[in-house]
């Protein structure tokens, strides 16, 4: 079983009545809500809980791509890998993803990965969603149409950069091409696992199977709400003859570990409040432009990220009810494992992405939460799937021909900091607490 | 009457909806597509045979993934009509029709006779932006279609149904439709028609809704600066949807304007 470490990098400071005053966290949101001195302070907040991450063990630290959301600060996810790649050695760096259509042309994205690939020594996962409705149509202006068509050339382009030996001609519908000829090409060969991010789309778990990828459910709804994803899943895996392999799936759960179920609610509550309240104040109009599913995705009524029946499920919810739909899996690291224990089973995945910085929660309670989780429960979950071999994740360089950064100015940089500041903050101080 | 044609090319079967008896006038819906219980089109057919075809992705019209852009919408137009014998006719356009209905016009200056243009789409002005239809909930609607959001027109048009099949098929059809019509109007509902609408060379009426707050009447000053033999009428107590709020108004300004 494996256990990756997703941040999404909220903004954790909307004001208190920003769900009453508001349109939306994403799309049209004032920019004059983001302070950039604070965001400054969050993004090297967020690295540091990424890379605590790596420390604790976990297998893969994640980020993602959106535009215009506060809830999610990464417009460009492959800037947050290449800061991680040099400051970790041993998560994988699962970047879920980039929004393929939106690249032009999109070889971009196969040399950035190819350079994250290279830089990171093969520890690249190489995500590859559609996008949502919000990031794509609106905020990116795609025609909504033919986003899913040009998807699907982007990725045949991306692959055949990666994988073609010699310099070729793409004639695409979208992109044309006279020479495409990848510097660098990527280290994992022929190229870093593919994982498809998806909110539920049944046209994707086709694209899947057929391409042998890992399919990423990504949902904050939880592992309830997700089984009757994972059930078609499994179900189009079984029609087409394809091994029922666990690990084959990932799926990502908001996740709170504390002392006791008690503590974990007072620490963790409000945080909660804030993601489910107001850092998924969606406009539902923004949700679903007409074209982005398939008539088959609307009929089959399967909920993604941010849906319309998720933003009135949410209405009014207490801690309680967030717990018992199973949108949180939160307490002591008992209730915790057994509740992982069951989403794992019932989902049958064998990659789980975490959040555990939710909303506008601190950075000393994300990395309790975290360092709980790490030693209390996560050993106990890590032998499920035994018979299960693990063929998406990445194939990394043998340590002995692994570069590492060079050893870091024990000096601190400046004299008025004092021993905790950040700047004097030293990996391995960390990992001796 | 509703008809189903297979076009020659085979690309196509075309929903076509018609009313009356006499000369052929072409009519293009807008975004949101025939109703079905379009009493405009009955009133016109008084005067004319009027034959308003479903653009494919629109109800039972087919083969909308061949028609990605203007170009492709506009030989699907001229293809229809050879089909049905039409050499030169008199266009109506609303809204995205309206903006097709242009292109067409533009695009053979034999084939279309006189065009009405009914609040339509395809210019684009900063300072009026017209208003994100697309990112609307449904709720919302009625307020930028109609004059009166509360007149028995609006809610008889703006109503979804109850039953949840029904909502669900209601839900999957719109979808189809706009997606169709984001081809021409995402993100912004300029595909470039300033550059071609210089080759109109049909008398024009322009019609507008005087409460449109879709596409604002203001922007009967870009189609009068792009188009030669151009006139202007606005009709009072209707917005977007003027031919459904005011059926009767709209034909008389119609067929006046066809006549002469």
């Amino acid at each position: 079983m494996k256990f990756h470490w997703f941040h999404l990098m909220p903004y954790r400071f909307l004001p208190d009545d920003f769900k009453q005053k508001y349109h939306s966290v994403w799309v049209d949101i004032p920019r004059s809500l983001y302070d950039p001195k604070v965001g400054h302070r969050l993004y090297n907040e967020y690295l540091d809980e990424l890379e605590f991450a790596d420390r604790m063990g976990f297998d893969g630290i994640c980020v993602n791509e959106h535009h215009q959301n506060a809830y999610g600060l990464m417009p460009s996810p492959n800037i947050m890998a290449g800061a991680l790649a040099r400051r970790t050695q041993n998560a994988n760096l699962v970047v879920l993803g980039n929004s393929i259509a939106l690249y032009n042309p999109p070889i971009r994205v196969a040399e950035e990965f190819a350079m994250l690939d290279v830089l990171s020594g093969g520890r690249l996962v190489a995500g590859f969603p559609v996008g949502t409705s919000m990031d794509t149509t609106f905020c990116y202006g795609e025609v909504p149409a033919t986003l899913r068509e040009k998807y699907l050339e982007a990725h045949d382009l991306i692959i055949r950069a990666w994988t073609e030996p010699d310099c070729f001609c793409f004639n695409g519908k979208y992109t044309k091409l006279r020479y495409v000829n990848l510097w660098p090409r990527p280290l994992q060969q022929p190229h870093p696992p593919v994982w498809i991010p998806g909110g539920g789309s049944v046209e994707t778990w086709d694209f899947c199977a057929d391409h042998d990828y890992q399919y990423s459910f990504l949902s904050y709804f939880g592992y309830k709400q997700a089984k009757k994803v994972a059930d078609g899943y499994w179900e189009v895996m079984a029609r087409k003859g394809k091994e029922l392999n666990p690990y084959s799936l990932g799926f990502a759960q908001v996740v709170a570990v504390a002392e006791t179920d008690q503590q974990a609610e007072r620490d963790y509550a409000p945080h909660m409040d804030y993601f489910y309240n107001r850092c998924l104040h969606v406009h539902v109009g923004f949700v679903d432009a007409p074209g982005y599913r398939s008539a088959n995705s609307i009929r089959a009524g399967l909920t993604g990220q941010i849906t319309k029946s998720g933003s009135w499920k949410r209405e009014g919810l207490t801690w309680r009810d967030f717990i018992e739909h199973g949108y949180i899996v939160a307490g002591s690291p008992r209730t915790v494992l057994e509740g992982l224990r069951d989403a794992i089973q019932s989902l049958r995945c064998g990659h789980l992405m975490m959040l555990f910085q939710i909303g506008s929660m601190p950075p000393e309670l994300a990395r309790k939460s975290t360092e709980l989780f790490a030693r209390e429960v996560m050993p106990h979950l890590r032998g499920l799937w035994p018979d299960h071999q693990d063929r998406w994740s990445p194939k990394r360089l043998p340590p002995e021909q692994a570069a590492l950064p060079a050893a870091f100015d024990s000096q601190p940089r400046h004299a008025d900091n004092s021993a905790t500041s950040r700047s004097a903050r030293r990996p391995a101080d960390e990992v001796a607490q | 009457m509703k008809t189903l044609r297979q076009l020659s090319s085979a690309r196509h079967q075309v929903e076509v909806h018609e009313f009356g008896r006499g000369e052929p006038l072409l009519f293009l819906h807008g975004a949101g597509g025939l109703t079905g219980l379009d009493a405009f089109l009955e009133l016109l057919g008084r005067g004319f045979k009027v034959i308003a075809p479903h653009l494919p992705g629109y109800g039972e019209s087919t083969g909308g993934e061949l028609i990605e852009d203007v170009f492709d919408a506009v030989l699907f137009y001229h293809q229809l009509m050879d089909d049905l014998g039409i050499a030169c006719v008199p266009v109506v356009g609303h809204s995205m029709g309206g903006m097709l209905a242009a292109e067409l016009a533009a695009s053979d200056i034999h084939r279309v006779q006189r065009l009405v243009l009914v609040s339509p789409a395809g210019f684009w002005l900063d300072r009026n932006p017209i208003p994100d239809f697309f990112a609307a909930e449904f709720k919302d609607l009625p307020a930028l279609l109609f004059h009166d959001p509360n007149s028995d027109v609006a809610k008889f048009m703006m109503t979804a149904p109850d039953d949840p099949q029904a909502l669900t098929a209601m839900y999957v059809e719109r979808s189809k439709r706009l997606a169709m019509a984001s081809k021409f109007l995402w993100p912004i509902p300029d595909r470039g028609l300033k550059k071609r609408a210089y080759r109109i060379a049909a008398p024009t009426l322009l019609l507008w809704g005087k409460s449109d707050r879709l596409i604002p009447p203001i922007y009967a000053g870009e189609f009068q600066r792009h188009i030669r033999d151009c006139r202007f009428e606005l009709i009072e107590g209707a917005g977007h949807m003027v031919m459904y709020e005011k059926p009767e108004e709209f034909c008389r300004c119609v067929l006046d304007f066809l006549r002469q």
